[in-house]
């Protein structure tokens, strides 16, 4: 408890309480700047811009940005996809393992440890799938004829998301996405604790481009996603006004893209999630093959 | 090729009427407008029947019907609705005959087909989805999966009264109930399976069957009442219904275009490939949307397996749909003739060569000879835009990665079909086509317990198997 209180001290850039007026500590932080997460490198915005958020100054990504998340995550997405499910599965262990690590930064961006702890174990639960989703939800099919007949998914793709805000809720966008194969842009909200996630992503074997984290304001950048031609899925799960969200699935109407609605009274993250965030963002593909001598 | 004597199934044995209402709430009825349209046989040009035209208000009153009919669906126990599906299974198998040649009537296709592979696949569907009614709780949807609703149905008029069973079959299994409409120009099986409903003594109002155009199919997808849309048909309407349901909360699967590669490898057996390709686009006049439309032959054999596709093709008896003989029937309509004319004249002034088979086509009716294009290249429209229609582009490669590289070069991807007699070939191929189904040393095969269904622009959901249940099921 004591480290966090002292965590929360060291973030604060200005003197917003009598606490701070205390005297200066012996030596002075070193502050972290927010920037984006971009094909495994933290590159500031290509715009220059900034906005303030809680006092930190946050990249605010642009469209060109949002571009050059897809360009990446297309980049990742066949040798992410061409994994072995095993170590897809360690990688999102692994995950598990960095977040766990790093508790006290998100408890010092003010995320409950219960949040924290629900997060932790909802990447283990995932990681989990990673080889056992193909097996629940494609096998052989019993056709009429002599024929090898057999199911099973494949990634979507490129995922973009627009994350709702909170540790949980971000995690459990990108962890169905991720581990069945897929890449993501992710448009977060909450920009510190998506930035500090992107940090656990980045020292945990993902791959980069595999996961991209933009942050800034997603009403401007999501309709270049929901219309880009190599995106293949869009998730809004995050969108809060019913009108932004049926114009993103417009939009997203044109390249035919997977949509995942958000669902009218907000979603509980802390309910099981069952298997429609993985298969929704799932081909099944089906191979049709002769026996005979 | 031998000189056979015509060998024609009789009509007689499929009563068509002179006109057709629309079937709402159990019963036929009249159009509120009055307004009808001809649907004609494509190889004749003869008008088959007059057939309703559903305006607004008639779709109203079918989706009314169907809500009302919702309540008490959806309510019976799972093994009562399958014995309906049953019924209706094993009617059609009892009329298959006259429900092939009314297909090859309205459709075109030759007789063949509509009675050795589209009726017996109807009834399968039927058969095979009634069986889930009373396992949805195994089905892997969750313990207790509950129906949408109503839904909206629009379907082609490639393999009619299939898309019919592939739409109602699920549908009706799962608790939901239905309004369908068959394309415009081919209404009529979807019209007899009224009468199926009828003597299967299905309740009022769970099937529903509005004919008409495109208007009517817009009306119907956009209508409040609808809580979930299926589609079949081209990428552009699927667009635009995407559109239409965006926002609207309505569940959305969609069955689009395809333009698939065929892949032939060196070491293929150029025989049974030549049958494949053969099979692969020029099955059903080519109107299929997981059709084989784009040869991917390897260098090193391209000239053998072309003269061998050659040769085979002069064998290929274009005519009569009804004739036992003929292997390819008419085209659908007028305005899809003009569309594969209009492709194929663009694919010769873009410079790949044109070749057909000697072939008489009869001198009514609509008809296109089967048609290859040699010589084409990845730019070329007939190598990006789905003919739908019995024209094959052929390209050539040299390595496994190029044909792969040119097979997933399109924003299609429903199907695609490899012949090697390298097993581990075949799986990493298939590993790394980007389509919902590929055929190994083989093409164009169905099942109601295969799953079916694109990537990409394809559309998205599944028809048949445990995964057709998903589209149907809250």
């Amino acid at each position: 408890m004591a480290a966090r209180v002292a965590g929360t001290a060291w973030r604060r850039t200005l003197p917003k309480s009598t606490k701070a007026m205390e005297p200066a500590p012996v030596r002075l932080s070193v502050r972290k700047t927010y920037k984006l997460y971009i094909g495994g490198k933290f590159p500031r915005s290509e715009s220059g811009r900034t906005f303030v958020v809680d006092g930190d100054n946050v990249a605010l990504a642009s469209r060109k940005d949002a571009r050059d998340a897809v360009v990446a995550a297309r980049a990742a997405q066949p040798g992410w996809a061409g994994a072995t499910a095993y170590n897809r599965g360690q990688v999102l262990y692994r995950v598990a393992e960095m977040l766990e690590a790093r508790r006290d930064e998100f408890a010092a961006l003010g995320v409950p440890a219960d949040e924290v702890d629900a997060a932790i174990d909802r990447l283990v639960w995932y990681a989990g799938w990673s080889d056992k989703i193909a097996q629940v939800t494609g096998g052989a099919n019993p056709v009429a004829g002599p024929f090898f007949n057999i199911s099973a998914p494949e990634p979507t793709g490129v995922v973009a998301v627009v994350a709702p805000a909170g540790l949980l809720g971000l995690v459990s966008v990108i962890a169905p996405a991720v581990v069945t194969g897929n890449t993501t842009v992710v448009l977060a909200a909450g920009p510190q604790v998506a930035v500090t996630l992107a940090e656990v992503f980045a020292t945990s074997d993902v791959p980069g481009g595999v996961v991209n984290i933009l942050t800034g304001k997603y009403a401007e950048t999501a309709p270049w996603l929901a219309s880009h031609a190599d995106v293949n899925a869009l998730d809004l799960t995050g969108v809060e006004q019913r009108e932004l969200a049926g114009e993103l699935e417009r939009a997203a109407a044109g390249t035919l893209k997977r949509v995942i609605r958000p669902s009218a009274g907000g979603t509980d993250f802390t309910a099981d999630p069952g298997l429609r965030p993985m298969t929704t963002l799932l081909e099944t593909k089906t191979v049709w093959h002769p026996k005979g001598y | 090729m031998f000189e056979y004597a015509p060998a024609p199934e009789s009509r007689s044995v499929v009563d068509i009427a002179d006109s057709y209402g629309l079937f709402i709430d159990g019963d036929f009825a009249s159009p509120k407008d009055g307004s009808v349209f001809k649907t004609v046989n494509p190889a004749t040009e003869e008008v088959l029947a007059e057939v309703a035209s559903a305006g607004t208000e008639d779709v109203d009153r079918a989706v009314a019907a169907a809500r009302r009919a919702f309540t008490g669906w959806s309510a019976l126990p799972g093994a009562e609705r399958a014995k309906y599906l049953f019924r209706i299974a094993r009617i059609i198998q009892e009329r298959s005959r006259e429900l092939a040649v009314l297909e090859s009537l309205d459709n075109g296709k030759p007789i063949k087909e509509s009675r050795d592979v589209d009726l017996p696949l109807v009834a399968a569907h039927f058969f095979y989805y009634a069986g889930w009614a009373d396992k949805l709780a195994y089905a892997g949807f969750g313990p207790d999966p509950r129906p949408i609703g109503v839904a909206g149905q629009v379907i082609p008029w490639n393999f009619p009264l299939l898309m019919l069973a592939w739409k109602i079959a699920p549908a009706l299994a799962t608790g939901n109930t239905v309004v369908l409409k068959p394309a415009e120009t081919t209404p009529l099986s979807a019209l007899f399976f009224a009468d199926v409903c009828r003597q299967a003594e299905l309740p009022p109002g769970v099937v529903n069957i509005v004919t008409g155009a495109g208007d009517t199919g817009a009306y119907l997808v956009a209508h409040p009442g609808v809580d979930k849309v299926a589609f079949t048909g081209s990428t552009e309407v699927g667009r635009e219904i995407a559109r239409t349901v965006a926002g609207t909360g309505k569940r959305l699967t969609l069955e689009l275009g395809g333009k698939a590669a065929n892949i032939v490898f060196d070491d293929a057996p150029i025989d049974q490939a030549v049958e494949g390709i053969v099979n692969g686009i020029f099955f059903n006049q080519g109107h299929v949307c997981c059709a084989g439309s784009r040869l991917l032959v390897q260098e090193s054999i391209a000239e053998e397996l072309l003269t061998s596709l050659k040769r085979r093709m002069t064998t290929l008896r274009v005519g009569d749909p009804l004739d036992k003989n003929t292997d390819i029937g008419a085209i659908n309509s007028a305005a899809q003739l003009a569309r594969i004319t209009e492709l194929s004249e663009i694919g010769g002034a873009e410079g790949a060569e044109r070749w057909s088979p000697a072939c008489q086509l009869p001198e009514r009716g609509f008809w296109f000879a089967p048609t290859i294009f040699t010589g084409v290249t990845q730019a070329h429209r007939i190598a990006r835009e789905e003919i739908f229609g019995p024209v094959l582009s052929v390209l050539t490669f040299r390595t496994p990665a190029e044909a792969v590289e040119k097979a997933n070069n399109t924003p299609y991807g429903l199907s695609a079909g490899v012949w090697t007699e390298k097993g581990s070939r075949i799986l990493a191929i298939a590993d790394k086509l980007r389509a919902g189904v590929v055929w190994a040393n083989t093409f164009n095969k169905f099942d109601p317990a295969s799953p079916f269904g694109g990537y990409k622009e394809s559309g998205y959901g599944r028809e048949g198997g445990r995964h057709g249940l998903e589209a149907y099921l809250a």
